[in-house]
């Protein structure tokens, strides 16, 4: 947390955690898909779910996952751009258990793949992604942030981690999540620096590694 | 730093004999690595955009998307032209906060301090004192620094989300961040700071987050007003010398229990206090029928 955590962000109204922070929930989603979505369903769970209409959450996660920041002007007609960038949106209410009261569940789909994201805006902006695709993850984009996608196997960590040492880069978060032993798992690496694009092609020389999504700072 | 609590931040300046704000400067610029000149820049930036807010906002045609707020701050910049009751600083502050706050419900661009919803009441007093002439830009600029420390102490403490702590957290939390400002800007001591930052938490223990029809506008706009008020006495009465007989951190501390044991009914879900009101419901079904 920063200075700028508490002043700020520069943000459009009118609530920094049913606007802002839904944004930032939506950008992230598009990060994590990698590509341009055709398909956004949103499920509002709690304090969402009950007050998106009023705050224009809907529009605030849909122009996040247009690719707008929480400072841009258009998040206001965002639902408009949306139907005139072929962007197709459903929004729900559901009750996701256990979760903060601004959480929202996003399921993605592009021209290639697609993800489900769910995500909790925890105040003033601020938000932490808590599941990816099924797995727990647990990252706010505060800083640089690796996904590694990977099968769950020996080793798997070290060899990751040896491209990261090697680029000089400090690692200040870690949490792996896999859905059973020998199956799926997802390393969430957060650092402090800058990391080279080229890292991601080096992760993919090893044979444990499904798919890295690198998301830059928000 | 870690920012666990004020007391230690305040204990640091004293040591080195320089303002909360320097410290926090100072710490900030290594802990972001960029430079405190750069620091201070980006800071001024989020001062201009609030000056901006208040001047875009004191638009008398200005309404929300709802429709239900706007005009109110250019009413209360033309009474305090007027021999106003609270005299015409106080009552220019009060119509700048308006401005801000009325210009986020309309889908404005403002600076979150700490939350949207809360983002009238630190430019209220701050910017108000630099257009007054009552401070300097840099002064201005400067306190907002402290301001920010008083609030990661909440955040990292309680809380500053409505959702969790009710509008305690988010007007709450303001109103603190702005008496601990104007102290530093009105050359109170350190001590001062810490108490006028206890006596705005201490008043605003218990507020409760109950926006009607869940928009960011009744009550909130209003309540930006009633914690400016708040925080414009804190800082008067620490000025004055009179010390909080509970610290801040403590009040902090308070203020977490307090939240904790708030319905959800009354936490930024519209389920209860005015948003449950015959006219709140009233409201609520005029805008979106159900």
């Amino acid at each position: 947390m920063n200075v700028f955590d508490i002043i700020g962000p520069i943000m459009i109204g009118p609530s920094s955690s049913h606007t802002a922070g839904a944004a930032r929930l939506g950008r992230t989603a598009l990060k994590i898909l990698g590509e341009k979505a055709n398909y956004a369903l949103i499920e509002f769970s709690g304090s969402f779910a009950k007050t998106y209409k009023g705050h224009g959450t809907d529009k605030a996660i849909i122009a996040g996952i247009l690719g707008f920041h929480s400072y841009d002007e258009r998040i206001k007609d965002s639902l408009s751009i949306a139907k005139n960038n072929n962007l197709n949106y459903e929004i729900k209410t559901v009750q996701i258990p256990d979760t903060h009261p601004n959480t929202a569940r996003m399921t993605l789909k592009g021209e290639n793949s697609e993800c489900i994201v769910t995500g909790a805006s925890i105040g003033g902006g601020n938000i932490l992604i808590t599941n990816i695709n099924g797995l727990d993850v647990h990252f706010s984009g505060d800083h640089t942030t690796i996904l590694v996608i990977h099968k769950d196997k020996a080793g798997a960590i070290a060899e990751v981690t040896n491209y990261i040492a090697k680029a000089n880069v400090n690692i200040c978060g870690f949490n792996l999540g896999r859905n059973k032993k020998g199956g799926m798992a997802l390393m969430t690496i957060e650092v402090d620096s800058e990391i080279p694009d080229s890292i991601i092609q080096d992760f993919y020389k090893i044979e444990s590694v499904i798919k890295v999504v690198l998301i830059k700072k928000l | 730093m870690d920012y666990k609590n004020l007391k230690e931040i305040a204990n640091l300046s004293i040591e080195q004999n320089k303002k909360i704000s320097d410290i926090v400067l100072i710490d900030q610029s290594k802990e972001m690595s960029i430079s405190e000149n750069d620091l201070y820049k980006k800071m001024e930036e989020s001062f201009d955009v609030m000056l901006k807010s208040i001047e875009q906002g004191l638009d008398k045609d200005l309404k929300s998307t709802s429709k239900l707020s706007g005009g109110d701050s250019y009413r209360m910049l033309e009474y305090s032209k007027n021999n106003p009751l609270m005299g015409t600083f106080l009552s220019k502050a009060l119509a700048n906060c308006l401005a801000v706050s009325e210009y986020n419900s309309s889908m404005g661009k403002i600076v979150a301090a700490p939350t949207a919803g809360s983002c009238g009441i630190l430019p209220g007093a701050i910017c108000t004192l630099f257009l007054e002439n009552m401070c300097k830009k840099d002064e201005a600029i400067m306190s907002l620094f402290t301001a920010s420390a008083i609030g990661m102490v909440i955040a990292k403490n309680a809380t500053i989300a409505g959702a969790e702590g009710g509008c305690q957290a988010e007007c709450g939390a303001a109103s603190a961040m702005t008496a601990g400002a104007l102290v530093e800007v009105c050359k109170g001591s350190v001590e001062n700071v810490l108490d006028a930052c206890a006596f705005s938490i201490k008043n605003t223990l218990g507020l409760v987050c109950d926006p009607v029809a869940g928009l960011v506008e009744v009550p909130c706009i209003k309540r930006n007003v009633g914690c400016l008020s708040i925080a414009f006495s804190s800082a008067n009465m620490a000025l004055s010398g009179i010390k909080s007989k509970i610290p801040f951190d403590e009040c902090v501390l308070a203020m977490k229990e307090v939240g904790s044991s708030m319905p959800t009914s009354l936490k930024e879900t519209a389920c209860g206090g005015l948003a449950t009101t015959p006219t709140g419901l009233n409201i609520k079904n005029m805008l979106f029928g159900e």
